[in-house]
This record gives C-alpha cells, structure tokens and sequence, in this order.
C-alpha cells in the first residue's frame, strides 16, 4: 500500500516537473504578480514593506489557485482516475498522494520564492522567517482544501474558475492568520504566535477534512 | 434506466462475451462490474475471491479511454502501473514480451500509434495480476498479429482460472465463451 502510495506521488511529481506539466506556472504567475505590485504602488518603500506579507499571501493564494484543475482534470479526462480508483489504495489515500504531490510542486517551491520575492518589496529582515514558516504551515492547507473543490468540479470542462470561486471562502482562514503570523509586530507581541498556532489548526483540520471530502466528491463524479 | 432482468454468472476459467447494438448497455455492464457505475437494484458476487476486498479490487477494467499520460515513455508508464496495482519487474518483461512492447522501452508515449498505445493500455493486465477482467472493445485499433497476441493472453488467463467479461462487436474467437446478447434485454424508459 505505501508503495503503490509513492509510487504516484512520484508519478504526478514527475509529470508536474516535465515541460508542459504546469508545475513552473504557479512560481511564474507568483513572480508576475508580485513583481508588478511595486510598480503600480510606487516607490514608497516605507509603505511596500508594511503591506508585504500581505501581498505575498494574497499573490501566493491567487498562484497556488491557478494550479487546482491539474489535480484531478487530466486523469478524469483520460481514464486514470477509473484505474486509480480501482487499486488497492483506498480512494482517500489515492487522493491524499495526488495532494502531496501537488503540494511539493506548487506550495513548497513557491514558499522558497517567497523571500526573494519579498526584496522586491523591501520587506524587513526580521519577517522572513516569521513568512517562511507560515508560509510552510499554512500553504499544505491550501492543497488539501483546494483538492475539494477541484475533486467537485472534475467532470466540468474547465471548472478551474468555478473551484477557485468555491474554495476561496475556505482560503480565507489560511489568508488572516497568515499574514498575522509574518506580521511579527512589535508594537503587539504574541499576536503572531498565536496566528501561528491557529495556522497550524487549519491545517491539521483541512487534512483530516480535506481527503476525506474530495474522495466523496471524486466518488460522486466517477459514478454518475 | 440502461436495462433491466441481465443475469449471468461465470465459472473459473469462464468468459463471458457480451454484445448488442450501439447504446445495448455494454459499456455500462463492465462499469457497473467495474464498481464505476452504481448498481440501481440486484447484487454482483465473486466467490472464492480474496475476502473483505471489492471486485474493483480485484479486477482490471480497459475502458475506451487508455489512461496513458504523452509524456511519459512506455516504459515509466509500466513502472508506475506496477509500484500503484502491485507487479514486479518479471511481470512488466512478461506482459512487454506478450504485448511486443519491449523494442518501444523508451519511447514516449506520445509518439506511440494507435495500436501501440493500445497494447501498452492492456499490458496492465498483465502486469499486475488480477482474477477478473473487464474488456471494453478490447480489440480497437489492433493489427491481427496484434489481436492473435491478445486473444492467447485472454486463453492463458483462462487456463489459469481467470474470468473475463468482453464486450464486443467483432468476434474474439474465444473457446467455449458464453455470450449475453444486450439486444434481447428489454430496456426501460
């Protein structure tokens, strides 16, 4: 079971990475955003680095919401999805590799461009590991919770838009204490601890919530 | 609803080909057999099988779809089909061997033909072994030499005690195949 477990985490891994697998569009379309936000703000710099957190959790969010219809789309379309389900992986297992993998191709590689993103911003150097962690905390959440909506729309042609629009209510959390965990203020103390506790709730629910959820979506969706 | 009063049942080694005229209800009888499709009343049964495992489990279902990915080569795809439904690297060379598969290793699937693509699809019966399977027009887009390979992979399934369920327009040749003809089903509104 752990090896057939791996073996498609490695699989959707590798399909993500080659050209034309869509796993650089989530970094790219990160990089675009954020790069442009400077110049249509201005050159405030005091202003730039108090909204950066800010920025970065909201262009993160939108990239990270960009890749959701790779999740289960392409194997609904071409019939994998009826041989994966009929494996001895438990569908919410089968579900669960396919988050990890879409997790190690779009949440962690956009964390890592997240700092270097945050000099064109001019954010302070006491906020990057406050970002960086709960970045790495709370991006998981957004693959577990985005899998449901793109397991709920799998068999729309093109229900990218519509899985963005169902999940992002569900992002929201991810997005407030995110940001007031980088924030770090000093004139607040504690704040982003406890951001940072309540980050990691969120995460810990969405991945109990999150595979068992999509399973029954993607259950729903192979039998009708 | 598809159709209604189907009932058959299948002895080990035993093959059942199902036929009937486009939109029988063909395709829906493996799904359903398949665990793809919710049964709407009556019960399916594999005795003797492995205990407290589905059907699903332990069938393999080649739809009209080929669930092959383009970029990846023939023989990647086979290795993932092994490590998810359970094979080893003897099974893949059998399964390469029966299907003629072994001279396309490394190519992408992408650059497959038809009946390439196809033989790869079905070397996954192969590759990891399960006691029923589920056929759906196995023989599209095949060659004969191709069809020949297929129907002595289905006979030695059969001398094993495997079960086969075929839907079919064009006759497999098969020995001693039972044959449900869909046609003859009523079908309700």
């Amino acid at each position: 079971m752990m090896r057939a477990f791996l073996s498609l985490v490695k699989r959707d891994v590798a399909l993500a990475t080659q050209v034309g697998g869509g796993g650089g569009m989530a970094v790219f379309f990160f990089l675009v955003a954020v790069s442009l936000l400077p110049l249509g703000i201005g050159p405030n710099l005091n202003l730039l680095a108090k909204i950066a957190p800010g920025l970065l959790w909201v262009a993160l969010l939108l990239s990270s919401l960009l890749t959701l219809d790779r999740l289960f789309q392409a194997d609904f379309e071409d019939g994998t999805l009826d041989a994966l389900s009929m494996g001895a992986l438990p569908l919410e297992l089968m579900v669960s590799a396919k988050i990890m993998a879409h997790w190690l191709t779009t949440g962690l590689p956009l964390v890592v461009a997240a700092p270097f993103l945050g000099l064109l911003l001019n954010l302070g150097s006491a906020h990057f590991l406050p970002l960086v962690g709960a970045m790495l905390l709370g991006t998981p959440a957004l693959s577990l919770l985005g899998a449901i909506g793109a397991a709920l729309t799998v068999s729309v042609r093109r229900g990218g838009l519509l899985a963005s629009l169902l999940v992002i209510p569900f992002y929201l959390p991810v997005l407030i204490f995110g940001v007031a965990a980088a924030g770090s203020d000093v004139a607040m103390p504690g704040v982003s601890q406890q951001a940072m506790l309540l980050l990691g709730a969120v995460t810990l629910v969405s991945l109990v919530l999150g595979p068992v959820a999509a399973a029954a979506a993607l259950r729903a969706n192979l039998r009708s | 609803m598809v159709f209604r009063d189907v009932s058959f049942s299948l002895e080990a080694g035993g093959a059942l080909v199902v036929t009937g005229h486009n939109g029988a209800g063909k395709s829906s009888l493996l799904r359903q057999l398949a665990g793809l499709v919710d049964v709407a009343g009556g019960a399916l049964f594999l005795a003797g099988g492995q205990p407290e495992t589905t059907i699903a489990e332990q069938a393999h279902y080649i739809g009209h779809l080929d669930a092959l990915k383009a970029a990846m080569t023939v023989r990647e795809t086979a290795g993932f089909w092994a490590g998810f439904l359970g094979g080893t690297p003897a099974t893949i060379d059998r399964s390469f061997e029966i299907f003629d598969l072994a001279g396309l290793r490394d190519l992408p699937v992408a650059y497959l033909s038809a009946g390439q693509r196809r033989r790869l699809t079905l070397s996954r019966l192969l590759i990891a072994p399960r006691a029923l399977w589920l056929l759906d027009e196995p023989s599209v887009a095949l060659d004969a030499a191709s069809l020949a390979r297929l129907v002595s992979a289905m006979e030695a399934h059969r001398a094993g005690g495997g079960l086969i369920v075929a839907a079919t327009h064009q006759p497999l040749g098969l020995v001693q195949a039972r044959v449900l003809d869909l046609s003859s089903v009523r079908a309700s509104a």
